[in-house]
């Protein structure tokens, strides 16, 4: 599912809220029969949210960065991490600095998530920001094996999804005081 | 993909975290030891250095200088998982958020805290504390420490969405670190006088105790406030 | 409890309720401090030691009380905006700090007036004025919090946290006072309150300290009628209270 919508509707707001970080001022978010605020724990196990602030610290490595998150989300770190990152374009620079990578690659940093985890649902704020078509393309890819799987996406985006999604819904938000 | 969940997993990741970016960047340890330091040495000059005058005001001076070099690493204690997401992958993980923040309040106290225990000889030395003061002053560096990291990241919980949250911090904290103030200064002053201390020791460990189960829950819902 | 204040949790509805008890507890003020300052300032004999500057309690005590008063009432508020997300109990947290900072300050005025001619200083370190002194400090703290924040809703509910954890402090921090008080008794001269007070003393010190009670209600639900107001200030209720001038 797509949220459109031009500068200052709320698509982040909306998208925070049904992540759980804010609450609405009124109704509720309701996650399989239930409301995310009654049992957000579970909530999060099947959550996978990536915002415009995408949690990849500047000091540590494309390798730390990733680690550190397999670990918070409880997953295992045991895997082969450099042929991933070589697979998503970051071959050579597993062990620099983040924030000396370029912008698009700090991106594919954080989107290296998207490879790594079971969640059932995807909350994406821009997530083609600053990729290249090639990086775009790659990760829509990464989207149709998600939903193949029975996966949902929600995402905010300015482009124009390129590859054909059969099931893409767009819902737009209107500017309004 | 695999998931096991494993509490001392996540406490030990987000500890190592926060250890190995202090490492990295050694002056965030430095930086306030020298603080302590300058601090310590400032006494002296304002008071006049008779040895009797200092190892009096020691107490004081040394906890007075451990509560405010201790509020400058507060400061950044969230502020760089704040600005740059962790704080929201951290709270969209399906661990309790309170153990998060334990594992982030333990690594504070080992770069702050444990640094400044260690140097107490030396200020010890330069206040002209003898050595029962000095074991007296390690206790309850030992016990105090901790509590400010404890207390203190309360504050920096609820600031770090704000965008000149330091001085706000202060206010917020300092009131909250007397309790802790009043008995270590007083178990030093106690055992200058050869005296049993065991007391006020021991309200500092309860203290503790109390903040150690309480503090993560107000830290935890103070961060998600600032995050939402 | 949560049906009870099931109702309260809609705006319109606590504003009506404030608006039921504002009278109550203005009348009651009014009654109460007209009665009380008449009876204690003029009418109460003077004390024997003190003369005449004893009177001063009649302002001092009743504050003292009400700045402890106002701060547990406004954690209280904080724990069931909290607990079960009450918008409008965080308003009431806010409405309460300014009242509870300022009758905090006239404690600690009318205390270092009295101290003057008592103590023959202005300031001294006793307990009590020291924890009057922190929870002033407290209170503080509270309000620039809430100022601080722009997202007045994250504002509210920081300064919930915030009073939450200052009256789990406030025992220690009163206790710790008190101790540390008793360890350095040198500075300070003989707690004079501690004798049995004289019943016609006590009786115009009650009809104060309830005066002072009624007042923090009134300017408290006064202001919580504000804050009301001007959040909902775009909804139609507000808009039509408006309209009717």
């Amino acid at each position: 599912m797509q949220l459109a919508g031009p500068n200052g509707a709320g698509k982040t707001s909306l998208l925070r809220i049904i992540a759980g970080f804010s609450t609405p001022d009124e109704g509720q978010v309701i996650w399989q029969g239930e409301s995310i605020a009654k049992n957000y724990d579970e909530f999060a196990r099947e959550l996978l949210f990536i915002g415009h602030k995408t949690g990849v610290n500047g000091q540590l490595s494309a390798i730390e960065n990733v680690r550190f998150w397999l670990q918070i989300q409880g997953y295992d770190t045991k895997q082969d991490l450099y042929s991933l990152l070589a697979k998503i374009g970051l071959v050579g620079l597993e062990d620099v600095p983040v924030r000396t990578l370029s912008a698009g690659q700090q991106r594919r940093v954080a989107l290296i998530r998207l490879w790594l985890n079971n969640a059932k649902l995807w909350v994406l704020d821009e997530p083609f920001t600053a990729l290249d078509k090639a990086g775009i393309a790659f990760l829509q890819q990464r989207f149709l094996s998600h939903l193949a799987q029975g996966g949902a996406i929600l995402l905010t985006t300015h482009q124009d999804l390129t590859t054909h999604f059969n099931e893409l819904q767009t819902v737009t938000l209107e500017y309004r005081h | 993909m695999l998931r096991q969940h494993s509490y001392w997993q996540l406490f030990s990741a987000v500890c190592k975290k926060d250890l190995q970016l202090a490492f990295r960047q050694r002056a965030e340890i430095v930086n306030p030891l020298l603080f302590f330091l300058i601090v310590i040495t400032l006494f002296p000059l304002a008071i006049g250095p008779e040895p009797g005058l200092l190892a009096r005001m020691a107490p004081g001076i040394i906890w007075v200088a451990a509560l405010l070099s201790t509020m400058l690493g507060l400061d950044k204690l969230f502020r760089e998982d704040f600005n740059d997401g962790s704080l929201e992958q951290l709270i969209a993980s399906s661990y309790p958020l309170s153990l998060t923040v334990l594992g982030k309040v333990v690594a504070h106290w080992i770069i702050t805290g444990v640094p400044l225990v260690l140097m107490t000889p030396l200020f010890a030395l330069l206040l002209n504390l003898d050595n029962q003061a000095l074991l007296a002053t390690v206790l309850t560096l030992l016990l105090g420490t901790p509590l400010l990291s404890f207390i203190g990241a309360i504050g920096a919980g609820l600031t770090v969405g704000l965008q000149k949250g330091g001085i706000l911090m202060s206010l917020l904290v300092l009131p909250l670190y007397i309790p802790v103030l009043i008995f270590a200064t007083s178990a030093i002053d106690t055992s200058t006088m050869s005296l049993d201390y065991s007391g006020q020791l021991a309200i500092l460990g309860a203290m503790l105790v109390i903040a150690v189960i309480s503090a993560p829950i107000a830290i935890s819902s103070a961060l998600k406030v600032s995050v939402s | 409890m949560w049906k009870w204040l099931h109702p309260y949790a809609k705006a319109e509805r606590a504003y009506q309720l404030c608006n039921t008890l504002l009278p109550y507890f203005a009348v009651i003020t009014v009654v109460c401090m007209l009665v009380g300052w008449v009876w204690g300032l003029a009418y109460a004999p003077a004390d024997y030691q003190q003369k005449d500057s004893y009177r001063i309690i009649f302002i001092h005590v009743p504050s003292a009380i009400l700045s402890m008063g106002a701060y547990s009432s406004m954690a209280i508020a904080a724990v069931i905006a909290l607990v079960w997300q009450l918008r409008n109990a965080e308003l009431a947290v806010i409405a309460i700090a300014p009242v509870g900072a300022c009758v905090t300050a006239i404690a600690l005025i009318t205390g270092a007036a009295w101290g003057k001619p008592m103590w023959g200083a202005w300031w001294v370190w006793d307990a009590r004025l020291t924890s009057e002194l922190i929870l002033l400090f407290l209170y503080l703290g509270v309000l620039s919090l809430y100022h601080a924040f722009e997202d007045k809703k994250a504002a509210g509910r920081a300064a919930s946290i915030l009073a939450i954890v200052g009256v789990i402090n406030l025992p220690i921090i009163h206790f710790s006072v008190e101790w540390w008080n008793t360890l350095h008794q040198g500075a300070t001269i003989t707690k004079f309150d501690t004798k049995a007070i004289d019943s016609s003393m006590f009786w115009p010190l009650m009809v104060n300290i309830v005066a002072f009670a009624g007042f923090v209600g009134t300017v408290t639900l006064m202001r919580l009628k504000n804050e009301i107001l001007q959040r909902e200030k775009h909804r139609p209720w507000v808009r039509q209270l408006l309209n009717r001038g």
